[in-house]
């Protein structure tokens, strides 16, 4: 492990991880990498299958998963062939000297190649082996498949979405692997600090399903408490309002659609105050609107009949402006909204443009270089991440 | 009001840690490191309570009550509770003296409320001068759009997911809650370990601006780059994915029962089909994935009518049994009796003293040897005040009465 280092070096550089990861378990990696660890993405010989997940991004010399672009970005490679027992001498003569090692195989899988964590902690007792599966090490669905809808079912988090009068949906970008990957590094920087004060690494088994609740936020305590059942009401915030009103949160304007929605709180009064304001100021603003007293608005009491009476004003208000009017009404207006991004607008965001969050980085496979995210993790003012670690390419 | 501090094992033992703030993306850090042993002290007051304890249902007995709410309670197991009126000079001078003594600071105020506390970072690093500060807001704490006050679920639009989820001819559909701020807790405990792992290397301490926006754009990485490379806007899509087909939700017998099936490749779909035994499975055009693509519709409807007489439980198991891809979708009841999350013992029961006993949920990720635990319910407002400034402070019982008749710990 590297000892004092500068003071603009990343906060974890010097330790390094092994990452045997498939698709659940790359975003593990890539934060590490973030972090400062030098990880080295070990991939079946002719390369991760990972790569052919669609969809593909295109480039002048080949086409390659978006997924696992931006996943692994900031990880070197090498291909290593953990089913034949001079790749597994390999893994194990690499794993004595590193500091992590990651993997999402089925449970088991690892400890029958003999190179599971009674293996790795008898050669390396200061080795933090992080595993993340669906379900997790043990119980009974360990080693259940899934993938990201069969998570995304299992954890809870489809039946909170979608439209009422159709099936219950998922995200369509997956997000099972991306709650997986980072609650997976939580763990795993949890077990690191435990190490720095005693030496001794530890096995962080991770599980897919349960990596969902953090999702859910206190949808599961109403049945806890109440024995109610929240579900899916569209573009409708539901759970505020304890006579079961559903909140507007998604609204048609003019070229595509804002978020917005009546709240209580000193933010929420204000916020609605300006609203309409705002209404007034274009003679939309019906009376009983105009006459409301929002100092003594309360969110969570008021009935559904009166909501719907706002709601309805409101939503042929906001019809008549573009989504660019009203991120600037908002702001001045102090309105709690924002608008319903695109990639595209997100692309186009100076706050992000402000704030250089974003790097260039060459992406091999494509033969082109990328717009990046850069990493996330801001120091003192400094920017560390994809930009500040040299990436890509085949290590042997 | 008064209570002993409790003892603390785990992973994170030893570790001081302040928080300031409210709601989910400050508090939330601090319970993941509760969890595992570190002592985390909510600074709160009577006059600026957290919205969690105020705005949120569902509460105890469907009666509103700042020490009734679940969403304060399923965020701040743990942790200890200290009443410190803020705008008082000595309310200040206390919150110094916790400082002085923690290796961490989580606060998630709008950039600024700190420094005009006098309890900024740079203000404390005075004091302390191995401190880690991790402060979280929306969009960073520099840029055009920093001081912008905005909740979780409008920033979860604003990052790009709420288009993505629903039907490509409807609305986008909202995700539950402020789905982002629980994006941004993982980035923030891996951000104050990290941070304290610089000072454990050049013992001066830091400062990390955390934005939420930023980690939210990290997700949303792949779709990004498909913008970035080839100027793909991508959209929401039901429940298709163009991996796998079919690839739904179908529904079962019963009220709002549905069952998750996905097929990955021409071989799992030979399982599926021996499975269902149809006549429709047969036909040779849903033997390839080319064949179920352009037929995904009329499938997806022949799989509905074939499900939906079915139990969830007893689809769910065949399917598992004949190798194809499928999970209930759990309803939030489910997950309580889920029998994978209570083998994990991922929820647990913990006790309140107005709340009673109720279901907090623990950390997902499992350390072999130093496990996390929920082993105490959320504070009450202050409910450690006395048992922190008399017991870990050194005030007398006359100085903290004292403070007390001043309105310092209100």
């Amino acid at each position: 492990m590297a000892g004092s280092v500068e003071q603009n070096f990343a906060p974890l550089s010097g330790l390094r991880a092994l990452d045997l990861t498939g698709e659940l378990g790359w975003l593990l990696g890539r934060i590490l990498a973030d972090v400062g660890v030098e990880v080295q993405k070990l991939d079946p010989p002719g390369g991760d299958p990972g790569r052919n997940l669609a969809p593909l991004i295109e480039g002048p010399v080949g086409a390659v998963s978006a997924a696992w672009v931006a996943y692994n970005m900031g990880k070197s490679r090498l291909d290593l062939d953990l089913s034949s027992p001079e790749g597994r001498a390999r893994f194990l003569d690499l794993a004595r000297e590193v500091d992590f090692v990651l993997e999402s195989e089925e449970p088991g899988v690892l400890d029958a190649l003999g190179i599971g964590w009674e293996a790795l902690h008898a050669l390396n007792p200061g080795l933090i082996l992080t595993s993340v599966t669906p379900y997790g090490q043990d119980g009974p669905l360990a080693g259940a498949p899934a993938s990201d809808l069969e998570l995304m079912s299992a954890g809870g988090a489809v039946w909170l979405t979608g439209d009422a009068d159709r099936p219950p949906v998922r995200m369509t970008l997956p997000q099972s692997v991306c709650w997986a990957g980072s609650y997976a590094a939580v763990g795993t920087m949890i077990a690191h600090h435990h190490r720095q004060l005693t030496g001794r690494g530890q096995h962080v088994d991770m599980s897919a399903q349960a990596g969902l609740l953090p999702a859910l936020v206190h949808a599961p305590s109403f049945f806890d408490l109440l024995g109610e059942n929240p579900m899916r009401a569209g573009g409708y915030l539901v759970g505020r309002n304890i006579n079961g009103a559903a909140m507007r949160n998604i609204w048609l304007c003019r070229d595509g659609y804002v978020t917005w929605a009546i709240y209580g709180g000193a933010a929420g009064r204000q916020s609605n105050r300006g609203m309409v304001e705002w209404m007034e100021e274009h003679g939309m603003a019906p009376e009983f609107l105009r006459d409301m007293d929002w100092s003594t608005f309360d969110v969570a009491t008021v009935t559904l009949n009166e909501v719907s009476a706002m709601e309805s004003a409101i939503a042929k208000f906001l019809e008549t402006v573009t989504k660019a009017e009203f991120l600037r009404q908002a702001e001045g207006r102090r309105l709690l909204g924002y608008v319903v991004s695109t990639t595209a607008d997100i692309a186009a965001d100076d706050q992000l443009e402000a704030r250089e969050a974003w790097s260039e980085e060459l992406v091999p496979e494509l033969g082109r270089s990328l717009r990046f995210p850069d990493g996330w993790l801001k120091i003192d003012g400094v920017r560390y991440g994809v930009s500040s670690v040299s990436t890509g390419g085949q290590d042997d | 009001m008064t209570d002993s501090l409790p003892k603390r094992e785990g992973a994170l033992s030893g570790l001081h840690v302040v928080e300031f703030g409210g709601y989910g993306a400050g508090p939330a850090v601090g319970k993941s490191l509760a969890e595992h042993g570190a002592e985390v002290i909510r600074v709160e007051s009577m006059l600026r309570l957290d919205g969690f304890r105020t705005n949120y249902p569902p509460y105890t007995g469907n009666i509103p009550g700042i020490e009734r709410a679940a969403m304060f309670a399923i965020t701040n197991d743990n942790k200890l509770s200290v009443s410190l009126n803020l705008k008082t000079e000595k309310g200040r001078e206390i919150a110094i003296r916790l400082v002085e003594r923690a290796q961490v600071v989580v606060e998630n105020f709008t950039p600024g409320a700190m420094d005009r506390l006098g309890l900024g970072h740079d203000a404390m690093i005075v004091h302390n001068p191995t401190l880690v500060t991790l402060s979280t807001c929306n969009q960073g704490r520099t840029g055009p759009q920093a001081k912008r006050a905005g909740f979780g679920s409008h920033l979860t639009s604003l990052s790009g997911f709420t288009h993505l989820t629903g039907w490509p001819d409807r609305q986008p559909a909202l995700l539950w809650g402020p789905y982002i701020d629980y994006i941004a807790v993982a980035y923030g405990v891996v951000a104050v370990l990290a941070g304290l792992e610089k000072v454990r290397r050049t013992g001066a301490g830091c400062h990390i601006d955390l934005s939420q926006y930023e980690t939210g754009v990290q997700w949303m990485a792949p779709a990004m780059l498909r913008y970035f490379a080839n100027g793909e806007v991508m959209d929401r899509d039901g429940n298709r994915d163009p991996n796998s087909v079919p690839h739904g939700v179908f529904p079962c017998s019963g009220e709002e029962r549905w069952c998750a099936i996905s097929v990955h490749d021409d071989a799992e779909w030979s399982r599926f089909a021996s499975e269902v035994g149809e006549p429709w499975v047969k036909e040779p055009d849903f033997a390839t994935v080319a064949g179920r693509r352009a037929d995904e519709g009329r499938l997806e409807e022949l799989i509905a009518g074939w499900t939906s007489s079915q139990t969830r439980e007893a689809l769910v198991e065949r399917m598992r049994r004949a190798g194809v891809h499928a999970a209930p979708v759990n309803d939030m009841g489910d997950l309580y009796s889920d029998q994978q999350l209570s083998f994990r013992g991922t929820f647990e029961r913990v006790d309140h003293a107005v709340m009673g006993l109720h279901a907090v949920p623990g950390p997902p990720y499992r350390l072999s040897e130093t496990p996390g635990k929920v082993t105490h319910g959320a504070p009450m407002v202050g409910q450690h005040t006395e048992a922190v400034l008399c017991g870990i402070l050194g005030f007398s019982s006359a100085e903290f009465e004292e403070l007390k008749a001043a309105d310092v710990l209100d």
